[in-house]
């Protein structure tokens, strides 16, 4: 039996990927979206949801650019996951705000923001420092320890589980092929591309791209590339559904289209580890309490903990091997607000068979330093 | 639709409660739930986002279908809590408001 053969395969079902396969759903049955499965650490289904702006790129001004052109390209990819499944994402962009509980806090964050801004070569775009009467003519429901905070007017958020079944349901309708339950084990470059070895099966492929999150890391030298992520740990509480009052995110807390509360925070580094730590949900609550009193009496319905795929600078790692040009790496923490970029910029490159020069910044040689001598 | 078994009534008095402005006879040791499906009132809420009718299912706390009001509070639990004398009990339609105070505007 010949091995099955498709022009590109996606490693990797989460958001990175599929976000990916969708800027590349014109190849149909020629494209195929490979997924490890139940057993795989899921950041698209654990994280918080937003489309952030507000404070990234804090050392790597194109990381802002590119965060920026995805929020303004995400109206587009909602409009496109509607028309092709009529799946609402819930995308909300009415700007963001970051608050702050003492005066250096919001002295230290308005510090940073403004530094951020004064980078060379940063896109710039407004972060208003506000004072406690800018933030409550915003959200009267804050509460008296609210001192200020930080706004953007690009931030919002969007459902994130939705955006997930969407994409794959657009997949779907197109013939796109979507394995679950086929983890890849080793690529193996071959005369005119890959093939691809899983305990399922193997798949030949022409193009190869890696968007396997966390699994980058064991794949990525098997192509000539190289992937140095690792886990961080984020937690999450999930509140009961109360009516509609948050009608902007905040950073940390924000309130869904179908009026669930949630709090997002806490980075940790602790290896492939979902524990939940009992102090920092404590710590979560306390302080959203602090920004919400209100929240006081609102029940709590659940908590999770889930692993950002984190490299050693925080930045998005996009790649294609010199060694193997037709195999391709993406990875980042935001598969939510890069979506729009990876469907529209960064697919229709790969179809392209070249990532142009607008990508080097993200390459993995910025981690190849040699030490001083 | 519900009624008592007699062979399993203990005659322990009874309470009246007020069910969305209307006078409820209880007993004592009944739980909001049970006073509320044995006055033959099967819809304790209605759901946020479609606005389905609910009621008791579990009567046990596990299944949250039977969210009410008590006595101002919102998404109290009607199975898991026992009735009391002057008790306020409203149904609770789609999601309860943040602040207490605004609870009856919609």
């Amino acid at each position: 039996m010949s091995t099955p053969r498709v022009d590109v395969a996606v490693i990797g079902g989460g958001l990175v990927g599929a976000a990916i396969a969708f800027g590349l759903r014109a190849l149909g049955s020629k494209l195929a979206l490979l997924d490890e499965g139940d057993v795989a650490f899921r950041a698209s289904r654990g994280n918080f949801g937003l489309i952030w702006v507000q404070g990234k790129g804090f050392g790597l001004p194109p990381y802002g650019a590119w965060t920026q052109a995805s929020a303004r390209a995400w109206p587009r990819l909602a409009a496109l996951l509607r028309e092709s499944t009529t799946l609402d994402v819930a995308l909300r962009q009415p700007g963001g705000l970051h608050v702050c509980l003492s005066a250096h806090e919001l002295a230290a964050r308005a510090d940073r923001m403004s530094a951020l801004l004064a980078q060379p070569g940063f896109e710039r775009y407004d972060i208003d420092v506000l004072d406690r009467a800018g933030v409550a003519a915003r959200i009267p429901e804050v509460g008296p320890e609210v001192v200020g905070g930080t706004w953007s007017a690009l931030d919002g958020d969007c459902n994130p589980l939705r955006l997930l079944r969407a994409l794959h349901a657009a997949l779907e309708a197109v013939g796109v092929v979507h394995r679950t339950g086929f983890p890849i084990e080793r690529i193996e470059p071959a005369a005119h591309g890959f093939t691809l070895h899983s305990p399922r099966g193997r798949l030949d492929c022409e193009r190869v791209v890696l968007a396997a999150g966390l699994g980058n890391a064991r794949l990525a030298p098997m192509v000539g590339l190289s992937a140095p992520v690792t886990p961080n740990k984020g937690h999450i509480i999930v509140m009961e559904r109360v009516r509609p009052f948050l009608r902007v995110p905040l950073e940390t807390i924000r309130q869904t289209d179908e009026g669930t509360v949630m709090i997002g925070d806490a980075q940790q580094a602790r290896g492939f580890d979902e524990a939940l730590d009992p102090a920092v949900l404590a710590a979560m609550a306390a302080r959203a309490v602090q920004v919400f009193p209100h929240l006081c009496g609102v029940r709590v319905n659940r908590t999770w903990a889930a692993l950002r795929v984190m490299s050693p600078d925080g930045f998005p790692i996009y790649a294609q091997s010199a060694a193997h040009p037709g195999a391709f790496l993406a990875t980042c923490h935001s598969g939510v607000t890069l979506a729009a970029a990876h469907a529209f910029t960064l697919a229709p490159a790969i179809a392209e068979g070249r990532l142009p020069a607008a990508f080097d910044p993200f390459s993995s040689r910025r981690f190849d330093v040699r030490a001083a001598a | 639709m519900f009624a008592r078994q007699p062979d399993l009534i203990v005659e322990r008095g009874t309470i009246d409660i007020v069910v969305d402005g209307a006078v409820v006879a209880a007993r004592t040791g009944d739980t909001v739930a049970a006073a509320m499906l044995a006055a033959g009132l099967m819809c304790t809420r209605t759901t946020p986002v479609t606005g389905a009718p609910r009621g008791p299912f579990c009567m046990m706390g596990v299944c949250f279908e039977c969210l009410v009001t008590i006595d101002g509070r919102g998404s109290q639990q009607a199975c898991l809590v026992a009735v009391a004398p002057g008790m306020r009990v409203d149904t609770q339609h789609g999601a309860r408001a943040l602040v207490a105070a605004a609870k009856d505007s919609a």
